[in-house]
């Protein structure tokens, strides 16, 4: 039997996916030699973009897109994966929610540009010059970049067989995932990836895992102090999104005392992580007037999936 | 007036692409590295806490996140007003130091050290971690590997997770370091010392043993002639995690001293139209434009950097291997790009060695690990030097300790003016009569690769892997293409 063709693809992320398939170490290795690697940029090989353009369309039996797409080069790339792309792979939560570089939604591209390149101190351009599209140079040499766009998750571009949340995946996660891609051992299309635990579940701070219950928050505390050891993080009042989150990385966040912030992506059967998340805790302290006392409560139930909100819409 | 223009297609992948144009004899006549992509964290951070940043900054690259984790942690710091106790202070550096020898680990043996060990005009499909299993030996490779691990598991321990680290708390650390955990990173910290002694030894068999690269170590066309920016200790010696700020002029001499705050007396950024990262200078000179030599204002970091404004390193094995160097180029500062690649082979031992003297404290294991906050300052700044340079992370807060305002300088941005300089220096080198080949792309890029390859930062791409495709019209025709990816 031929071996499965295998593709990865990085695009508007920051690598850390890439790094955690790497820290996956002898299991890649291993991986590797039982697949035959297709394309791999811009990492790791130096596989040529027109090797890939050059596959006929579905030869390539698994494909792993990491980042979100953010301008028109990823979303040409996204395109071109799912053509040539028999599975395609959300691989870490920018691809499948797109992910904190999701948070840039919350401002219009022009707002963005202008704090970057006119605004911050140490800045020095007076005129207001702004990185563009088109330019030329000394009226000569003529240059262009990508244009931006608004972040999006990967499935906002084109069809998705696969999610694999996580920011990044833990190499754990990693090393089960390859297993079952060796196997063929896949959940139906559309589903994550994942052991099917809440963080929640595999979180040694869990009293109901020790025969006990779990108390109501009575406060809203910020990450700040000596922060507690062994009680539940939510209990103490730290807003933990461990109830919703997909626990595949067993509760990493957990073990070294800070709360859990959403990157392992929903537990099944939950389309909008944030509006889930704000139910849980509101519900978790026994009423909606704590959202209130929430700083900034965007950031924190919107941390990794901005662009799939149902109720917040990207500024253009 | 027929006119030869190199230049790369665009509109495919990739995060950053070198346009060469060349003149009607074939000859170059300017060279642009453009970076292709843009963040924003600097505005969408606004509204969140102060605290929450690190976690959430870290992300601006997965290669050196701990850096920006760190720098926005040391911020943090300030604007809670909490001085962190001794035992997170030297959590946070060892968890730094691991990062540094993991990441240059990476940068060495998949990115820069391919170019040498298996011939800089290779085929591109050659040059990279595979093909340097196969000249090296696989078992040899997989030696690097397991004891590169070593140091990302020393990130999980502390950070608890080994790419993007969660333990942050300002004032302090999360975590204690129980005694366990801290046997398991003396065994570990064993393979980091390994690891720094062969990446040095490796460094001087394959190039410096090889005639024909010992001689690009020479080779007038490599140096880029530029100030020097680094951090160093009170006895002048390259430190990471905190320090003074210094800069040395082209010749050499201290000129600027700095902490904290006065960088903004000391960079300025130019923006230009056509890159999406930035271009520092020194303010005192005043924007020079894109050039090196005596009187430039473009300023370099990174390991060479450090190298160049410091008297060495405060560790024994590091500090010979040092001497060994600049023996080598007979004296200080050194110019040539692909020093960087030696100086960052020497930092790993020197990180290596660090640990073990961090390890050997008592406080290490404190169970003390964080000064509770006082009243929210509302602006704080973390410096610190980063893999590829000195990072600089800069936050204002409202009274509640939220983010307003961010000004973020990473190490790749400073040296974006020496990448196009040392880029164009080899693309004049090697290009000559208009004939361009895969092999003399290579020799293009591997002028930028000494940098950390990496826009990481400013691109937050994987180090050196953004594709550079390069296609050469003449008269407006298409009549070659090149691509190394
Ligand atoms: S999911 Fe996280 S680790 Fe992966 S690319 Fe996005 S930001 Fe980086
Ligand atoms: S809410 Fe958080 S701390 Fe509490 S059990 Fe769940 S994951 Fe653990
Ligand atoms: S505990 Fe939550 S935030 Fe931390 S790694 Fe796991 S899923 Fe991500």
């Amino acid at each position: 039997m031929s071996k499965p063709r295998f593709a990865y693809y990085l695009a508007g992320g920051c690598a850390g996916c890439d790094t955690s398939l790497i820290d996956t170490s002898e299991k890649l290795v291993k991986f590797l030699e039982n697949v035959e690697l297709m394309f791999f940029a811009p990492t790791v090989a130096d596989f040529k973009y027109k090797d890939l353009e050059a596959l006929p369309d579905q030869s390539v039996d698994f494909g792993f897109f990491s980042g979100n797409v953010r301008n028109s080069e990823h979303e040409h790339m996204a395109k071109l994966m799912r053509r040539k792309c028999k599975t395609l792979i959300a691989f870490g939560i920018c691809a499948s929610l797109g992910g904190i570089k999701g948070l840039v939604n919350l401002f219009p591209q022009k707002e963005l540009l202008k704090k970057a390149y006119v605004e911050t101190p140490s800045t020095d351009n007076p005129e207001g010059v702004l990185p563009s599209p088109k330019v030329t140079v000394e009226g000569k040499y003529e240059l262009d970049l990508p244009v931006l766009k608004p972040a999006k998750a990967l499935d906002q571009v084109v069809e998705v067989d696969y999610y694999v949340g996580g920011c990044p995946p833990s190499y754990n996660h990693i090393k089960w995932i390859l297993e079952k891609l060796l196997s063929g051992d896949l959940p139906p299309k559309g589903s994550w990836l994942t052991m099917g635990k809440a963080v929640c579940d595999v979180c040694p701070r869990n009293p109901i895992r020790h025969g006990g219950i779990k108390k109501r928050p009575t406060e809203v505390k910020r990450v700040l102090g000596q922060m507690p050891e062994d009680v539940c993080l939510l209990e103490a009042g730290y807003l933990c999104l461990g109830p919703v989150t997909q626990g595949d990385c067993s509760a990493a966040c957990l073990r070294v005392n800070v709360p859990c912030r959403g990157c392992g992506g929903p537990i099944p059967g939950v389309r909008d992580f944030g509006v889930k998340a704000i139910s849980t805790i509101a519900t978790a302290m026994g009423s909606v007037d704590v959202l209130k006392k929430i700083p900034d409560p965007i950031h924190l139930f919107y941390r990794y999936s901005l662009p799939k909100s149902s109720v917040i819409k990207p500024k253009e | 007036m027929k006119k030869l223009v190199v230049e790369p297609i665009t509109r495919l992948e990739g995060h950053g692409k070198i346009t060469v144009f060349l003149d009607d004899k074939g000859n170059v006549e300017d060279a642009f590295l453009q970076v292709v992509e843009f963040m924003g964290y600097e505005k969408f951070l606004q509204g969140m806490p102060m605290e929450e940043v690190p976690r959430t900054a870290s992300t601006i690259c997965g290669v050196c996140r701990a850096v920006h984790f760190t720098a926005s942690l040391k911020a943090a710091d300030q604007i809670f007003s909490a001085e962190p106790p001794p035992a997170a202070k030297k959590i946070r550096e060892l968890l730094l130091l691991a990062h540094h020898i993991e990441d240059h680990t990476e940068v060495l043996y998949a990115l820069g050290l391919p170019d040498f060990i298996c011939g800089p005009t290779a085929p591109p499909q050659e040059r990279n971690l595979m093909g340097v299993a196969k000249k090296l030996g696989k078992e040899i490779v997989k030696d690097i590997l397991k004891k590169r691990f070593s140091a990302a598991r020393i990130v999980e321990i502390l950070g608890g997770k080994p790419v993007h680290p969660a333990a942050a708390v300002p004032g302090g650390w999360a975590k204690r370091v129980t005694e366990e955990e801290k046997e398991e990173i003396e065994r570990l910290s064993d393979d980091l010392i390994e690891l720094g002694k062969v990446s040095v030894e490796l460094f001087k068999e394959v190039v410096l043993k090889n005639p024909e690269y010992s001689k690009l170590l020479k080779e007038e066309s490599f140096n880029v002639v530029t100030n020097y920016m680094g951090t160093v200790d009170e006895n002048k010696k390259v430190t990471y995690y905190d320090g003074t700020q210094v800069v040395v002029s082209p010749e050499g001499k201290e000129i600027i001293r700095f902490t904290g705050k006065e960088y903004l007396n000391v960079l300025a950024e130019k923006t230009l139209p056509w890159s999406y990262a930035k271009f520092p200078y020194l303010k005192e000179v005043g924007w020079k434009g894109l050039k090196d030599g005596k009187d430039t204002s473009l300023c370099s970091v990174g390991p060479l950097g450090r190298l160049n404004v410091s008297e060495g390193y405060s560790t024994p094995l590091a500090q010979k291997a040092y001497e060994e160097m600049v023996e080598f180029f007979g004296g200080k500062p050194i110019y040539n790009v692909f020093a960087y690649h030696w100086a960052r082979a020497i930092e790993v031992l020197n990180q290596a060695e660090l640990i073990k003297e961090i390890l050997k404290s008592p406080e290490f294991t404190d169970e003390n690990v964080v000064t509770p906050p006082r009243k929210v300052t509302g602006e704080g700044i973390g410096i610190i030097e980063a893999p590829r340079g000195t990072l600089i992370h800069h936050y204002w807060t409202d009274e509640e300790g939220l983010v307003t305002d961010a000004n973020l300088i990473v190490p790749t941005t400073i040296n974006n003016g020496s990448i196009q300089v040392s880029v164009k220096k080899a693309a004049k080198y090697f290009i000559k009569n208009g004939e361009v080949d895969e092999g003399t792309l290579n020799l293009i890029e591997m002028a930028h690769r000494p940098y950390d390859l990496c826009l990481a930062c400013a691109t937050h791409v994987y180090p050196g892997h953004y594709p550079t495709n390069v296609v050469i019209y003449k008269g407006g025709k298409k009549v070659k293409e090149l691509r190394n990816y």
